[in-house]
């Protein structure tokens, strides 16, 4: 019924390098947004919810790709939402059995993940194509994108926010914590530096190039 | 044709009026502001201010020497943001705490966007609005106006070091030995303890309060003078104030004990420092003459109400920086109609 694409992605290191860097879901893709500003105010959360993502990320992913021969076309969005949603719920447990405190501070953001362009985005664009073990890698690629762009937000948030990082003081005892950055406007400050930041990076990069897209970046 | 004739085209006549004249004419109706501040609050405000414009200026060379956009700061617009930022900031805030607000103002508030002409805000108030969320103690610190020996000491939580919290300024000023001292503003006063100071005091500036912000008077003629010297639309700032004395009359004289006088909201706080000297802000207000009344009451409007039913004790940075955020939509509503057309904005 499905018919098989002709050509799949063979397994290069670039499969899992691309979701850090080049296709960075939260830097460059900016999916994902609202747990990225939601719930980055400490180190420990943007770990926790990192990890949670990339934990459903990958599993959905696998499953999407190993049914991907078996799911109709017309129901293929509903199917991957079940298939998430079942992960999330995995993780919605396990959260609860392993930190009721994290859980408390990571609130209705876990069981957004559901929501989770990023996820749903990888099944329909990436597993319902590719084969397993690709699948495995560049999913695996770009939750740790997403967790690192995470903890980037998250650390310099609870730094400039708290004095602290993953709860340990970092300066004397009268530091001033700057406030605003653990509030949801932080959130928007720190995430526009980094992406200040990331495109500055790469129009430079793009400059130096002699390619003509990077001509053309650059004249725009 | 007779030689040394030099033949042009039309406009001949042209006005006198550039970017920096006007510039240059607000930061001359805010030198007064700004003396009465130091007068009034010693050489802590004087550092405040000196450091602010340092700053902005600072900030506002290197974006543009980044951006490539030559020299911007000989057009006088950056020192104004400096010296309006340092006004509305209390007298002993510390100096790092300013230099980021300043920082951020410029950085955030214009650079960003383009730098003058550009900016959807006033810079100030937004360098303002992100230190009020930073560091919410400090910039409700306030110390008393006319404290003996303000010209030979600093307030102690002026020179605190960077990044660290501000010295507590309560035994300092218990050392003082004022008559009375309430640690409060005129409007945190009639606020929490429905207490109105006498209007005198309140419109003269005889109070504590942010630096440049307590002589409502004194503000008041400078603005004046501008206004008479047309570098602003004096539309803004009477919109303001009539806007803020409408919704606050019905209040007084249903309960003239718990809610202030109309006179007392338009002379207390940053109102009128705000109305004259910052909503009136020529990029980031309306450009039709309508909407700029329709500009004006808004914030008049929401001053008050924030005043009033809101958290905070004073609204007008947050009541300008909203207009501000709406001004562009504003102007588009109350586009004049096209001579010779029918429809109004028609093309």
């Amino acid at each position: 019924m499905a018919e098989l694409p002709t050509q799949q992605e063979p397994l290069t290191l670039d499969t899992f390098v691309r979701g850090l860097w080049e296709e960075n879901p939260v830097f460059v893709m900016l999916l994902g947004m609202c747990p990225v500003l939601a719930v980055t105010n400490s180190t420990m959360n943007a770990i926790a919810m990192g990890l949670a993502t990339t934990f459903v990320l990958v599993c959905s992913s696998l499953l999407v790709s190993l049914l991907r021969n078996w799911i109709p076309k017309q129901v293929r969005i509903a199917s991957y939402i079940v298939i998430i949603a079942t992960f999330v719920t995995i993780v919605d447990y396990g959260i609860q059995a392993i930190s009721l405190e994290l859980y408390a501070a990571l609130g209705a953001f876990i069981q957004l993940i559901v929501a989770n362009c990023v996820i749903l985005g990888r099944a329909e664009a990436y597993a319902s194509k590719e084969r397993l073990h690709t699948t495995f890698i560049n999913s695996l690629g770009m939750g740790a994108g997403f967790t690192l762009a995470l903890l980037s937000l998250g650390t310099v948030r609870e730094i400039l926010g708290s004095g602290t990082i993953l709860g340990v003081p970092l300066f004397p005892a009268d530091f001033q914590p700057w406030v605003v950055m653990i509030l949801p406007p932080g959130g928007f400050f720190v995430l526009g530096a980094w992406l200040l930041l990331f495109n500055w990076l790469r129009l430079r990069k793009a400059r130096k190039s002699p390619d003509p897209t990077g001509a053309a970046i650059h004249a725009s | 044709m007779a030689k040394g004739i030099e033949i042009r085209t039309s406009p001949h006549l042209k006005r006198v009026m550039s970017v920096e004249r006007i510039m240059r004419a607000v930061v001359l109706a805010l030198l007064p502001i700004c003396a009465f501040a130091v007068y009034q609050f010693g050489l802590s405000v004087l550092l405040l201010l000196l450091t602010t414009t340092g700053v902005a200026v600072a900030t506002e060379w290197f974006f543009a020497r980044l951006s490539g956009q030559g020299n911007t700061i000989s057009d006088w617009s950056v020192v104004i943001t400096g010296l309006l930022l340092g006004l509305t900031l209390p007298p002993g805030f510390p100096l790092w705490m300013a230099a980021v607000a300043a920082f951020i103002g410029v950085a955030l508030g214009k650079a960003l966007f383009g730098g003058l002409g550009y900016n959807v805000m006033n810079p100030a108030l937004v360098g303002r609005a992100f230190v009020q969320a930073a560091f919410p103690v400090a910039i409700t610190t306030w110390t008393p106006a006319f404290a003996p020996g303000r010209f030979t000491e600093l307030i102690p939580s002026t020179l605190t070091l960077p990044f660290m919290q501000p010295q507590p300024v309560e035994d300092w000023i218990a050392g003082l030995q004022l008559d009375a001292w309430t640690g409060a503003t005129p409007l945190a006063l009639q606020k929490f303890q429905q207490i109105e100071l006498p209007p005198a005091d309140v419109f003269t500036g005889m109070i504590a309060g942010s630096a440049g912000e307590t002589s409502a008077l004194l503000i008041l003629l400078c603005g004046l003078w501008l206004a008479w010297q047309r570098m602003l639309d004096w539309r803004i700032p009477v919109s303001v104030m009539v806007g803020a004395a409408l919704v606050a009359m019905p209040f007084w004289l249903m309960d003239g004990t718990q809610y202030p006088s109309p006179w007392f909201v338009l002379s207390s706080g940053g109102l009128m420092l705000g109305a004259w000297f910052m909503a009136s802000d020529m990029v980031a207000s309306p450009v039709t003459a309508r909407g700029a009344i329709i500009y004006g009451l808004f914030i008049g409007v929401l001053t008050v109400l924030i005043r009033l039913f809101g958290g905070l004790v004073e609204g007008v940075m947050y009541a300008i920086l909203l207009a501000n955020a709406v001004g562009p939509l504003i102007s588009s509503w109350t586009q004049p109609r096209v001579y010779g057309s029918k429809v109004k904005g028609s093309k």
